[in-house]
């Protein structure tokens, strides 16, 4: 066997540069499908953990059974299931809209970045809730003490805490829903797995491909550590233990 | 209502096929199992290396482990199926039409659930009172007497919970062997009857799909936690 270690130097048949550009576009996609997910799955996650953590019977059982549904589906069942009911759910001209209107990569990753972030927010959601739950109770009565409502103690010393406690494991549901939107590869978005494919139909040499795109996720993964080391140490309030 | 539809559709598309998605739980099955099996063994050496004194040993499980967790599962996957079966072949002798896919999903799961048993495992056994090490000592019994008779046996119990629960998420990674195009459950529920017979059946069967796993992980989260309020007792 013979490698070729400087495919990724060479240029595409296309014209359009170097197969490094074409592994960059993977990486584009791959991290942009991340955040969009991030961020539907923290602002879900955030209102399904607080449900969880509320009096309130109802919101605490639909909480829990959010969860518990999101919880249990493989990711790659989520996806599919998205992406072929989603169209059919919407109706009238937003369906055509969806359907012709948009070109596939665009409807592909809007899929894509619904299913993977209600995914993550159910484990979000567990995350949120042992953060508030784990806090010393006397926060609570504290802060209700000082005639605060409710709402006022989630939100200025509940949550603040509770965030704050619970980086390290928000940074692993982080590179978890890295690792997690390679599954939109299987509803045809082109991200760094999809262009695994694109790069050896060009070039017919899959291993030096697929140790570029093994590099390429460590570094990802790297960098979104280091990241959420320094906000960890930039959100560290003084006097307080283990960060929170 | 198109959904209740398509739902009420399952049933008899289930019974007419049924035989093909008792062979795609199958699959499911064994590949979920040796991977629980050989991935707490492969998990339990890792562990002990990255515990041991051996520098070599050390830096090699904390590769590993680290390697292994920041790729995702999938790429691990299309390794064992565009590149590795090449290898697989040479080294067992195998005539190159072989077909040696269910074999590389079985070892592509092991190696890259290892990693994750293995610091599930490393925790449980520093979890383990240091008192328990000394006392060992103390008894007269060698460093590798120490943690196989004492160290452990606790520290498996305590984790016996957590390394099931990784089994019921491993359990779900196994329906992206997909890609592989082999055919477990989902295979088997999605594109074997349901792209194959086209029209509604594949609305049918994706939604079919997501019960069955839904009620198979739903279960066996249960009895796991059920188990261990047991063992806490």
């Amino acid at each position: 066997m013979s490698f070729n270690w400087t495919l990724f130097f060479e240029s595409t048949p296309y014209g359009d540069g170097i197969y490094l550009n074409w592994l960059w576009d993977g990486i584009v996609v791959t991290v942009s499908l991340a955040v969009t997910a991030w961020i539907i799955a923290f602002i879900l996650g955030s209102l399904v953990g607080i449900c969880r953590t509320l009096e309130n019977k109802f919101l605490n059982r639909f909480a829990a059974g959010y969860i518990q549904l999101f919880r249990n589906i493989p990711l790659l069942v989520q996806m599919f299931l998205w992406y072929m009911l989603f169209p059919e759910i919407l109706s009238g001209s937003l369906k055509t809209w969806f359907i012709s209107g948009l070109s596939p990569d665009v409807s592909a990753f809007i899929t894509a970045a619904i299913a993977l972030g209600l995914f993550t927010s159910a484990r979000i959601a567990e995350q949120v809730r042992t953060g508030i739950q784990t806090l010393p109770i006397g926060q609570r009565y504290a802060a209700i003490a000082l005639g605060l409502t409710n709402r006022q103690a989630y939100m200025y010393v509940l949550l603040p805490n509770a965030y704050r406690r619970i980086i390290p494991p928000l940074t692993s549901e982080m590179t978890n829903i890295i690792k997690n939107s390679s599954v939109a590869s299987t509803i045809g978005l082109i991200d760094l797995i999809g262009q695994i494919d694109r790069i050896n139909d060009a070039t017919n040499s899959i291993v030096e491909i697929l140790c570029g795109v093994t590099i390429a996720f460590m570094l990802i993964n790297y960098a979104v550590l280091t990241i959420m080391r320094f906000v960890e140490k930039q959100t560290r309030l003084p006097n307080m233990n283990h960060g929170g | 209502m198109q959904l209740l539809n398509w739902i009420a559709d399952i049933p008899s598309l289930v019974s007419d096929n049924y035989h093909l998605l008792l062979s795609g739980l199958w699959l499911t099955a064994k590949i979920t199992f040796t991977a629980v099996v050989f991935g707490i063994v492969w998990g339990t050496v890792l562990a002990l290396m990255r515990l041991s004194n051996n520098k070599i040993l050390n830096i090699f499980a904390k590769f590993y482990v680290n390697l292994f967790r920041s790729i995702p599962l999938l790429l691990v996957l299309l390794w064992f199926y565009l590149a590795l079966p090449q290898v697989i072949k040479h080294i067992f002798n195998l005539p190159p039409y072989a077909d040696v896919r269910i074999v590389s999903a079985m070892i592509a799961f092991a190696l890259f659930e290892a990693a994750y048993y293995s610091e599930i495992i490393r925790a449980g056994i520093n979890a383990v009172a240091k008192g328990q090490y000394h006392a060992a000592y103390a008894l007269g019994m060698t460093k590798s007497q120490a943690m196989r008779l004492i160290i452990l046996p606790q520290a498996f119990r305590s984790m016996v919970p957590l390394l099931l629960t990784q089994g019921i998420i491993l359990f779900q990674d196994t329906s992206l062997v997909y890609v592989m195009s082999l055919i477990d459950l989902f295979g088997a529920s999605v594109t074997q009857i349901g792209t194959v017979q086209g029209g509604t059946v594949k609305y049918s069967m994706i939604i079919f799909a997501a019960i069955s796993y839904f009620i198979i992980c739903y279960t066996a989260s249960r009895l796991v936690n059920y188990f261990k309020k047991g063992i806490s007792r």
